[in-house]
């Protein structure tokens, strides 16, 4: 129950960061991707089913709000989630090496696959261009806030770990 | 044994592959759904407008006064400059101004033989606050402040100022998402206002940063329209109420086929500094 309360709220700060206060803060127009360093670091931190709820849910919210249709998005970070969550098997939490790699190309994967369906398909074959523009920066300002907003959802998770052996001990 | 089905005594629970198959077409079924409808966002808008909006109107509002503090600082230097340069202007333009309004009073006694109507200017509008704006870099739509509540229905214009900012394409209880002009994916129709001649202006994401819109298919055969020429929404646009300000064309070149031109559009509205819109609250009179 405790850790349903705290990832919500998780989502919930981090999607309200990313459509105020970080569009305040953009670089040229960019801003970072915090619910994929959120879906992506649950992933591999808790496993598949995690993951994938946790894309869900915030997929759905950038839906409601940005999306021109419902599902899009929620099907996209889902899919993220999901696949991360598949490296929890090999995950340390001292190493930073993995989290990072694992981040930058879930990141990629999204703008990739955002370029394919809501542009290739409309007829926008630039691909240099909207490479160059923004997919990569995107990932590269993504990469430098996840060094910040990484080691906090680390904690958080530990605190919700520890909580729960406490837990699980007193019952026994 | 399956491994969905409960054993005594065993917590029930769904192996993640079925949890992503059941989602996956949940998903699939809900873009098929919503790509011609709105069902869901009925609901799914009203829980969002209660529990996210308010925080989004308190964060913004907050962001928005430390960023024009921050501005204010680094602008007084440019200030006074711009306010000695606009002094001589405003000269310049009561004397215009004068000369304007001696046309305008001949304007009406023609309008009033014509028993035209006037103009936008009384248009009814309602004033909303930008309170977020896209997640995502490849579209370009925010959120504001008044919804349904107010009276704002899908497909109403977005004004600022005098020019033309987008249409509502979402509404909530109180929150409704405006698609801007500049959007990649936002078509308008447009005519010149001088001559009349009818384009399509299109938003394009390559074009941000130069703060351009482009336009396309406009015939001109007598070669009549030039740079500078005032961009306006026409009559035959079904979303888009007729005379409203867009942009002036910044440039325009022949297209290869010799028989249309194309170009670029400076917005009559400063897109990058957008903090406050205003709602028509009228639709355009479309044939049902």
């Amino acid at each position: 129950m405790r850790r349903i309360i705290a990832t919500s709220f998780l989502i919930f700060i981090c999607f309200l960061l990313q459509c105020t206060v970080f569009r305040a803060l953009a670089f040229s127009g960019i801003v970072p991707n915090l619910l994929i360093v959120l879906t992506a670091s649950f992933g591999f931190m808790r496993g598949e089913k995690t993951g994938l709820l946790i894309g869900f849910f915030s997929g759905l919210l950038i839906d409601i709000f940005f999306g021109s249709v419902i599902g899009f998005y929620a099907l996209l970070y889902m899919y993220i989630g999901y696949m991360n969550g598949k490296f929890s098997a090999i995950f340390y939490p001292e190493d930073i090496k993995l989290p990072i790699t694992l981040i930058l190309c879930s990141d990629f994967f999204y703008g990739f696959v955002c370029y394919i369906i809501l542009f290739l398909l409309r007829g926008k074959f630039d691909l240099t261009y909207y490479l160059v523009h923004i997919i990569l920066p995107e990932i590269v300002y993504t990469v430098v806030v996840t060094l910040f907003l990484y080691p906090v959802i680390l904690w958080i998770n530990r605190s919700l770990e520890r909580r729960e052996k406490r837990g699980e001990k007193k019952f026994v | 044994m399956s491994p969905i089905i409960k054993r005594k005594g065993e917590k029930f629970t769904l192996p993640s592959k079925y949890l992503l198959f059941i989602l996956t077409i949940l998903c699939t079924g809900m873009v098929l759904l919503t790509f011609h409808t709105t069902i869901f966002s009925g609901p799914l808008g009203m829980v969002a407008g209660y529990t996210i909006v308010p925080f989004q109107e308190g964060i913004s509002a907050a962001g928005s006064f430390l960023r024009s503090r921050s501005e204010e600082l680094g602008q007084i230097r440019d200030l006074i400059a711009e306010n000695e340069s606009l002094r001589t202007q405003v000269d310049e333009l009561t004397i215009e101004n004068t000369r304007l309004q001696q046309d305008r009073y001949e304007l009406t006694n023609l309008r009033e033989l014509y028993n035209l109507d006037s103009q936008y200017d009384e248009y009814d509008k309602i004033g909303a606050r930008i309170i977020a704006r896209d997640a995502g870099n490849w579209f370009y739509s925010f959120v504001i402040n008044k919804g349904t509540d107010d009276g704002i229905v899908v497909d109403m214009n977005v004004m600022a100022g005098s020019g033309l900012v987008g249409r509502i394409v979402d509404t909530g209880p109180n929150w409704s998402k405006v698609k801007a002009l500049i959007a990649d994916d936002s078509n308008v129709s447009a005519m010149v206002l001088s001559s009349s001649d009818n384009m399509i202006v299109t938003g394009d994401l390559k074009l941000y940063a130069s703060g351009v819109i482009s336009f396309e298919q406009l015939i001109d055969r007598d070669d009549v329209v030039v740079e500078g020429d005032k961009i306006v929404t026409s009559n035959i646009s079904d979303k888009y109420l007729p005379g409203i300000l867009i942009g002036y064309i910044s440039s325009i070149n022949r297209d290869a086929n010799n028989l249309t031109k194309s170009g670029y559009i400076t917005p009559a509205v400063d897109f990058e500094h957008l903090e406050e819109v205003l709602v028509v609250l009228e639709l355009k009179q479309t044939v049902e």
